[in-house]
């Protein structure tokens, strides 16, 4: 579980966040929406620490993550994984070698057992006779499939996508969608993802965090969007424009 | 910003890169392979240009010290001191910085551009977030395997400095390999050696530890990292030269 307590942050002047709260459960995709340029990655970054916010509260079962050392937060973020929008793939590495890369890091494994633990993930995101393309050699769903499985490969507890489904054709977000959906449930871990894409929403939303400005304006749940809509004018423009 | 808060930047940077490594035996292997493009990829250029740079060197120092003019009609230097001439020359200057200096173009320029595509691309942030110090993980490998590297290059230089030299006395009756090399021997001092491989370390250092900052903290697009190398280069160079001078003045200033 993570709880997020009155999270601000300034840069380069401007407040781009202001008074977020939100708690996100295991187990259940956490959804955060909002138009390009609200806030959302910001958001996602103050969560992993790639920024840090000048106020509030950022706590992973327990552990206050924004008063820890820089040693104590990477201890912490073994436990992360994360899917960035433009996937960032170690693009001198092999497919095999970007998965096998956190395990060759941070585990014991012996080449074998990592071998054998690559082709696991890969084939979780049903991604097989690719192992020895470079990211370059491969397409934008392959991309985020090469990225879930990273973010898998060491046993982690929390997971963070930046809009999983940017640059995919429908067909293949649904596919992403479900596989994202299916690996919180299997694994029972925090994930957290941030979106703009409808469908999804109102596929997986069940705690849905809607962002206008920095600031956040509704929280629910799919079954909810309706009326919400109806009286959030923001959120429906919002809703209106993605479609 | 201003040169201060770049200052403070890059201590900050350097407190972070010169820490334990997190996994050795990934951090050797990298540092093999950035031996291996670093040292071994620059070879040649380093070669050539010290081989011709001994020779010009020689033909020059030649021509100014050898030619007789209405002054000094007659022969007053003995031969023997153009070899001293150069021969110093070379370990004390052109070997180490010459040397630097094209490898700031080379190596420098190269570490800029791909640390600086790894920030742009977010692959710093992955690296960050999976708990790796990611300011070590890219550049601790380039600066030890630049400290161990361009220091042999330089030594390597210094010999072919002198080879150039010697080729250059063959197309010339006015020196002979012999005068050359008892000119060196005359002057050669140890003090020389290690002032060229204290030189060798610092611009070791600056050339690896400033194109790994500069590229580190890149931000923007593919245009940036192209502004990245180039802004690594003129540094590297200016730094180099100061340090140069700071050097010089400490150990041979009279
Ligand atoms: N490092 C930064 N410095 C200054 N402004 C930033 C920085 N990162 C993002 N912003 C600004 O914050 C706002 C929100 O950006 P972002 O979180 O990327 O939006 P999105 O919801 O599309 O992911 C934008 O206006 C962006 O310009
Ligand atoms: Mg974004």
């Amino acid at each position: 579980m993570i709880e997020v307590e009155s999270v601000g942050i300034t840069l380069g002047g401007r407040k781009i966040l202001n008074n977020i709260n939100a708690t996100f459960q295991p187990g259940v995709p956490n959804l955060v929406i909002g138009a390009s340029g609200s806030g959302k990655s910001v958001f996602l970054k103050c969560l992993v620490g790639l920024l840090t916010p000048q106020e509030g509260k950022i706590i992973y079962d327990d552990q206050d993550f924004l008063s820890l050392e820089y040693d104590q937060k990477q201890e912490l973020r073994k436990q992360i994984g994360m899917l960035f929008q433009n996937n960032a793939l170690f693009d001198s590495l092999t497919v095999e070698e970007n998965v096998e890369f956190p395990l060759k890091m941070f585990s014991s494994m012996n080449r074998e057992e990592r071998k054998h633990r690559v082709n696991e993930c890969l084939s979780k995101v049903n991604l097989v006779n690719s192992n020895n393309k470079f990211p370059s050699e491969i397409s934008g769903g392959m991309k985020k499939r090469v990225g879930i499985a990273r973010a898998i490969a060491l046993p982690i507890k929390y997971l963070f996508c930046d809009e999983p489904n940017s640059g995919l054709d429908p067909l293949t977000s649904r596919v992403i969608d479900d596989l994202i959906l299916q690996i919180t449930k299997d694994l029972n871990i925090t994930t957290v993802i941030n979106s703009h894409d409808m469908k999804t929403v109102k596929d997986i939303g069940e705690n849905i965090i809607f962002i206008y400005q920095g600031a956040k304006w509704w929280q629910g749940n799919k079954s909810d969007l309706d009326t919400a809509r109806a009286q959030n004018i923001e959120l429906d423009s919002f809703f209106k424009a993605s479609f | 910003m201003n040169f201060f808060t770049e200052i403070g930047r890059f201590m900050i940077f350097m407190k972070y890169v010169l820490k334990r490594p997190q996994k050795w035996s990934v951090f050797w292997k990298i540092t093999f392979r950035e031996m291996h493009n670093i040292g071994i990829e620059s070879l040649v250029v380093v070669a050539l240009i010290a081989f011709f740079l001994g020779a010009v060197t020689t033909i020059q120092t030649a021509n100014q010290l050898l030619t007789p003019s209405d002054l000094f009609p007659t022969q007053l230097i003995p031969k023997f001191v153009v070899g001293s001439v150069v021969s110093t020359s070379a370990i004390l200057e052109l070997a180490p910085t010459i040397t630097c200096l094209v490898l700031a173009g080379k190596v420098g320029a190269n570490i800029a551009s791909e640390i600086g595509n790894k920030k742009i691309s977010e692959q710093i942030d992955a690296y960050e977030v999976m708990g790796i110090n990611s300011a070590s993980f890219v550049a601790l490998p380039k600066i030890i395997a630049g400290l161990i590297m361009i220091p042999s290059l330089i030594i390597a230089a210094n010999f072919l400095l002198m080879t150039g030299g010697a080729v250059a006395t063959k197309f010339t009756s006015a020196l002979s390999f012999d005068d050359l090399i008892e000119g060196a021997r005359m002057v050669f001092h140890p003090e020389y050696v290690e002032i060229m491989l204290i030189k060798s370390f610092i611009f070791s250092f600056i050339i690896t530890s400033l194109s790994s900052y500069q590229g580190y903290y890149t931000e923007g697009g593919a245009l940036e990292v192209g502004a990245a190398g180039t802004y690594a280069v003129t540094r590297i160079c200016i730094f180099i030269l100061f340090f140069d001078l700071v050097i010089a003045q400490i150990f041979l200033g009279l």
